[in-house]
């Protein structure tokens, strides 16, 4: 599903966020991405969603080559992706209901379908009732839950997750990692970056740890 | 496909709405777009009005030739004679000063002013048609009737309608440039509220690309915006010449009534009224094209 050889990643002026990472994560897995801030778990997420390109070697993910993926196909490849933000990134100037709309609609989707598919994500992530407020009367919690709706509402066969649970309390983090959790029973790829020691101790699955851009064994 | 155009209907009444939330500041774009884009037509249709009145006046190019008021019949004969057997000459026409004291009075109604005249004040007169209607020619022509004796007044009737012939083209050159440079101006003016609408919405944008939207579906909504607020602005001017024509018109039927002629100013074509309305729909999208293209790479480039 994604496969990552010898990948290195350099920003302009010569900083190594990654040097020679190389795993392949199979179809259904959960994979925790650990480490402490600053070794390059946000940016081996951005590679996967080709918001940023490696400087060398490959990085493969659905069969595509994201080093050489043409501009034009980026978007289809994000439409296969389900994308969370440890700062949500959600739209404070329509509902819930749009906000998690808004991928739908980017897709080209039947109105009505899409209706249909974003209640149901709504209700998933327990925000149901309040599909008509606006964002900012979200607690932090519901905010990246809003966020996670917005990922799965297209369905995407891999789900990638920046600190979901960044800036939240214990019970607030083990909600969102409930949910993750229910994903991945229903067989959806994950890769979820984390540097919380509570989640790591309580949830099983396979750990990926980076330490200055290199991968521990 | 359907949901294609559902979208596009989509994108169509959510420009609608964003022209309605800012009402005042939409009006006023509007507005300023009517009227660049009126100047320059404005001056078109008073050319083409003007043009209008060279074409009827124009015909074929006459020389007038106004006799001494005491040349006799005899003269008048062999002068006749002369004329029709000129090589530039094609016809002669002898307008006798009885004839023309006539005419003047049935075509201006000035009866009572003429009828009260102690004697004919006009004299004989030849109108020759020449042959060609080349200036040039018809320059040496006059020269040389201008040197006969007894010609007291030649006149190349034609002359005045090349002079207003050349300050038409004149005029039409101005105006193209006028044109162009409110061209400029509108597609300027589109490229800054475009400017303003990205700015605003840089995060929305942000997100779209990062949830997978084409840059096409990003630019959507820009174009539609440009494209309404262009045509809404070509409606404006279009609505400003219209209705200046027409009070125009309003009062130079009191003017011309006194000139007994009924000419009025034409108004817009139906032809030139859709190249008006395409031309400022094609301007303001192709302003919202520049500005959202640059901006969306710089986006793209951070």
């Amino acid at each position: 599903m994604i496969s990552f050889k010898q990948v290195s990643k350099r920003y302009p002026g010569g900083y190594a966020a990654l040097k020679n990472i190389s795993f392949e994560v199979a179809a259904g897995e959960m994979i925790f991405l650990t480490g402490h801030s600053g070794a390059g778990k946000s940016t081996l997420l951005k590679l996967i969603a080709a918001i940023e390109r490696p400087n060398g070697g490959t990085v493969t993910v659905n069969g595509q080559n994201i080093g050489k993926i043409k501009a034009g196909a980026v978007p289809y490849l994000r439409r296969n992706l389900g994308l969370i933000f440890q700062d949500h990134k959600l739209l404070f100037d329509r509902n819930l209901f749009d906000n998690v709309m808004l991928p739908l609609q980017i897709a080209g989707f039947d109105h009505r379908e899409s209706a249909k598919r974003v209640r149901a994500a709504l209700d998933k992530v327990g925000l149901l009732k309040r599909e008509k407020a606006i964002p900012i009367a979200l607690s932090g919690g519901e905010q990246q839950r809003l966020c996670i709706a917005r990922a799965i509402v297209n369905r995407p066969s891999i789900l990638l997750a920046d600190e979901p649970t960044g800036n939240l309390d214990a019970d607030s983090a083990n909600a969102i990692m409930d949910i993750f959790k229910s994903f991945h029973q229903v067989g959806a790829t994950l890769l979820i970056s984390t540097h919380d020691e509570n989640i790591l101790r309580e949830f099983k699955g396979r750990r990926l740890s980076l330490k200055q851009g290199e991968l521990q064994s | 496909m359907k949901s294609w155009l559902m979208h596009h209907l989509y994108v169509m009444q959510y420009t609608v709405r964003r022209l309605r939330t800012s009402p005042l500041s939409s009006l006023l774009n509007i507005l300023v777009i009517g009227v660049a884009l009126s100047l320059p037509t404005g001056g078109y249709i008073l050319l083409q009005n003007l043009q209008g009145v060279a074409d009827k006046l124009v015909g074929a190019p006459q020389i007038s030739v106004f006799l001494n008021m005491n040349s006799s019949q005899d003269e008048i004969s062999r002068f006749t004679k002369q004329l029709e057997q000129h090589a530039d000459i094609s016809r002669v026409e002898f307008v006798s000063r009885e004839q023309a004291l006539q005419q003047l009075q049935q075509t201006t109604g000035l009866a009572d002013v003429t009828g009260g005249l102690a004697q004919n004040p006009l004299p004989h007169a030849f109108i020759i048609y020449p042959k060609g209607n080349d200036i040039a020619v018809l320059e040496s022509l006059r020269d040389e009737l201008k040197a006969w004796p007894k010609f007291e007044h030649v006149q190349l009737d034609s002359a005045w309608v090349r002079k207003l012939e050349a300050l038409l083209k004149f005029g039409r050159l101005a105006v193209l440039i006028l044109a162009i440079l409110l061209s400029f101006a509108l597609v300027a003016i589109t490229f800054n509220t475009i400017r303003l609408q990205i700015l605003t919405r840089r995060e929305e944008i942000e997100v779209s690309k990062l949830i997978g939207a084409s840059n096409s579906f990003i630019r959507r909504p820009f174009l539609y915006f440009g494209l309404v607020q262009g045509l809404l602005g070509g409606t404006t001017a279009w609505l400003i010449i219209t209705i200046s024509l027409s009070l125009l018109n309003i009062n130079l039927s009191d003017l011309v009534q006194l000139y007994a002629s009924n000419f009025s100013l034409q108004h817009l074509s139906f032809g030139d009224s859709a190249t008006l309305l395409v031309f400022s729909a094609y301007l303001g999208w192709l302003g919202a094209f520049l500005s959202v293209s640059q901006h969306l790479w710089q986006i793209e480039g951070a």
